[in-house]
């Protein structure tokens, strides 16, 4: 399982890539890998605002529909609309291809108090252990 | 379903009514015209025929009579789904529930034909109040999620009296999927509390989540990984110290009948599963009954009308004379037929016969269980109650899951567990064998899931393929919701 050096993660596995003031934002491999083949992912409208903590988006998989929390508030100012038709790029290239929006950050220092790839990866292991 | 059907003696049937059409073919005929022909007004006719298929009352029957022995249900065998409760329906009640004096009334019928409906309806009422320590009950939802729904209603418009319906529900995370459905169609936000390591709810965390603005907690109990809430009292304390409603989720009351009252507990609202509790049909999602018992001081909020009970002459009437009920939840008074089937079975049973209801299924999941953990773990370490929640998590090393055990134990003539709920259990199989299956039949369901556990260690492929022996074989069900396609 893959956790790129240059993404920051939270506790409810979702992942950002900051680009400049804004934050791509999608569900990591260990999210996509838990949840198995994704179904259906309920995007937020263009221009909606997001609240660091609250969930934005809903993704269904055929075992279940999992609320995705925002891990940096601001204004959705892409979406990604492909996965409409292909939903599985959640699953097959979940730092790529299957992200869910991009956000304008109102806070941009909001990115600091997220996970870096290593203690994102204990942070896994400890949940697994219990 | 579609798949390769296969018949005794003729051509093989084809999969839908539509490839069986031919033109002109009819299953009944109409005698010659005799009267003048009313027509439909133009504007209300259709274009053209609407393009059914045309078939002959033969191939009515035998396609349905087909798809029929395709099918799987507790009246042809073993049906452990954890959570469902499927366990097997006594035809004592479906005879009782066919009876004429019930199954031809009519509900529009005046009070005084119709006496002995309505004294079934109080009599299975304060049987309800008895059995959950309740005070009063109405029979209306028609579905347990329907009588959440009810419940939550209740308790808006008991606060609302008081002056703030508030705004939050809390749930524990490892509640049944619609107790946030339910809060959220009455019109509060949902809040989730987590549990704590034993799998029960972690009362240190719930106090702080707990404010003025919260309506109420829903609690299942056992809960819904069929372990009891063994701090209840100091839960119902807590809940009740904020001026909260505590909210039974009746879907586990089967594991406690007779032992233990939600009332007794700190409950304020209770609603049963008549399917689960009193085993009634399930139905193909329906007709249920979802009926919602309510502590005293909750009475007045219960939807109208309720049955009441003149002492003095015996008779009973309709009670629609009740300004603080929070409006119908049904047409009528709920499904009537299903609610006589509950009665019958509460009657067969009396009250030592639905006690040994609950201990029996409690026996039964903690025989299996021990049968089983040492293959599949317990995913927590009390004692479970009526079912019990396993992870497959071990043969994971092999490459296999619990959708691949699921799988393959039909292949062994089994209708699988429960698989991956509740979503807090990694890889969970969760397993309610019910007080009405044998102790041959749990031996043989052991037996296969360990001859499974034993598969994937020396042949995962075998589980991967599963089912093989199927009409149809494993199913694409990613594919089948991303690309649905709906014929008939």
């Amino acid at each position: 399982m893959e956790f790129p050096g240059d993404l920051r993660y939270t506790k409810e596995h979702e992942w950002v890539r900051v680009e400049g003031t804004r934050a791509r934002v999608g569900i990591t491999d260990f999210a996509q890998d838990a949840l198995g083949d994704v179904v259906y992912v309920d995007v937020p409208e263009m221009g909606a605002s997001v609240q660091a903590g609250s969930t934005f988006a809903e993704v269904e998989s055929t075992k279940s529909v999992s609320d995705v929390y925002a891990p940096v508030s601001g204004t959705v100012v892409e979406r990604n609309e492909s996965l409409g038709d292909a939903p599985e790029r959640v699953n097959e290239d979940p730092y790529g291809e299957g992200w869910i929006v991009v956000v304008e950050m109102g806070d941009p220092s909001q990115v600091d108090s997220l996970m870096d790839a290593a203690t994102y990866e204990a942070f896994m292991r400890s949940q697994a252990g219990g | 379903m579609s798949g390769a059907p296969v018949r005794r003696g003729g051509p093989p049937l084809p999969s839908t009514l539509r490839e069986l059409s031919r033109p002109g073919r009819r299953a009944s005929g109409f005698a010659t015209l005799d009267v003048p022909e009313a027509g439909v007004p133009g504007d209300l006719a259709r274009e053209g025929r609407p393009g059914l298929p045309e078939v002959a009352e033969r191939d009515i029957v035998r396609h349905f009579t087909r798809l029929s022995q395709m099918n799987y249900g507790v009246d042809t065998g073993f049906y452990p789904l954890g959570s469902c409760t499927m366990k097997y329906n006594p035809k004592v009640a479906e005879a009782t529930a066919a009876l004429p004096g019930f199954a031809r009334l009519h509900p529009h019928q005046p009070e005084d034909t119709v006496q002995g409906a309505l004294e079934l309806l109080w009599t299975l009422e304060r049987s309800l109040c008895e059995v959950t320590g309740m005070h009063r009950a109405t029979l209306q939802p028609p579905a347990g999620a329907a009588g959440e729904l009810t419940g939550l209603l209740i308790m808006r418009g008991y606060h609302t009296k008081n002056g703030n319906p508030r705004s939050k529900i809390v749930i524990p995370d490892s509640a049944h999927g619609t107790n946030p459905a339910s809060v959220t169609m009455a019109g509060y936000v949902p809040v989730h509390a987590p549990s704590d390591a034993r799998g029960l709810v972690d009362l240190g965390q719930l106090e702080k989540l707990l404010d003025e603005e919260v309506a109420g907690l829903m609690l299942t109990n056992p809960n819904t990984l069929g372990l009891f809430e063994e701090e209840i009292e100091g839960i119902a304390e807590a809940v009740h110290r904020v001026g909260g409603l505590l909210y039974f989720d009746g879907a586990n009351l089967n594991a406690i009948l007779g032992r233990v009252r939600p009332g007794d507990m700190g409950y304020d609202i209770v609603h049963m599963n008549v399917h689960k509790t009193f085993a009634t049909p399930h139905g193909g999602g329906g007709p249920g009954a979802g009926p919602v018992a309510v502590v005293e001081r909750l009475e007045p909020f219960l939807p109208a009308p309720v049955v009441a009970h003149d002492e003095a002459t015996g008779r009973f009437r309709w009670d629609r004379d009740r300004p603080d009920a929070i409006g119908r939840v049904h047409g009528f008074h709920g499904n009537f037929g299903i609610l006589v089937r509950a009665f019958a079975y509460v009657l067969a049973h009396g009250h030592d016969g639905l006690r040994e209801v609950g201990e029996r299924a409690v026996l039964n999941a903690n025989y299996l269980a021990t049968l089983v953990r040492d293959a599949y773990p317990l995913a927590f370490p009390g004692r479970p109650m009526h079912e019990f929640v396993s992870t497959a998590r071990p043969l994971k090393a092999h490459g296999v899951r619990a959708m691949d055990v699921a799988k393959r134990m039909i292949d062994l003539g089994f209708h699988p567990s429960t698989v991956y709920f509740p979503l807090i259990v990694e890889e969970a199989m969760m397993v309610e064998p019910t007080e009405t299956e044998s102790k041959e039949t749990l031996d043989a369901f052991a037996e296969a899931l360990l001859r499974v556990a034993r598969e994937a260690a020396q042949d995962p492929e075998l589980l991967h393929d599963a089912p093989t022996t199927t009409p149809v074989r494993r199913l694409d069900e990613a594919r089948a919701a991303r690309d649905l396609r709906v014929r008939w």
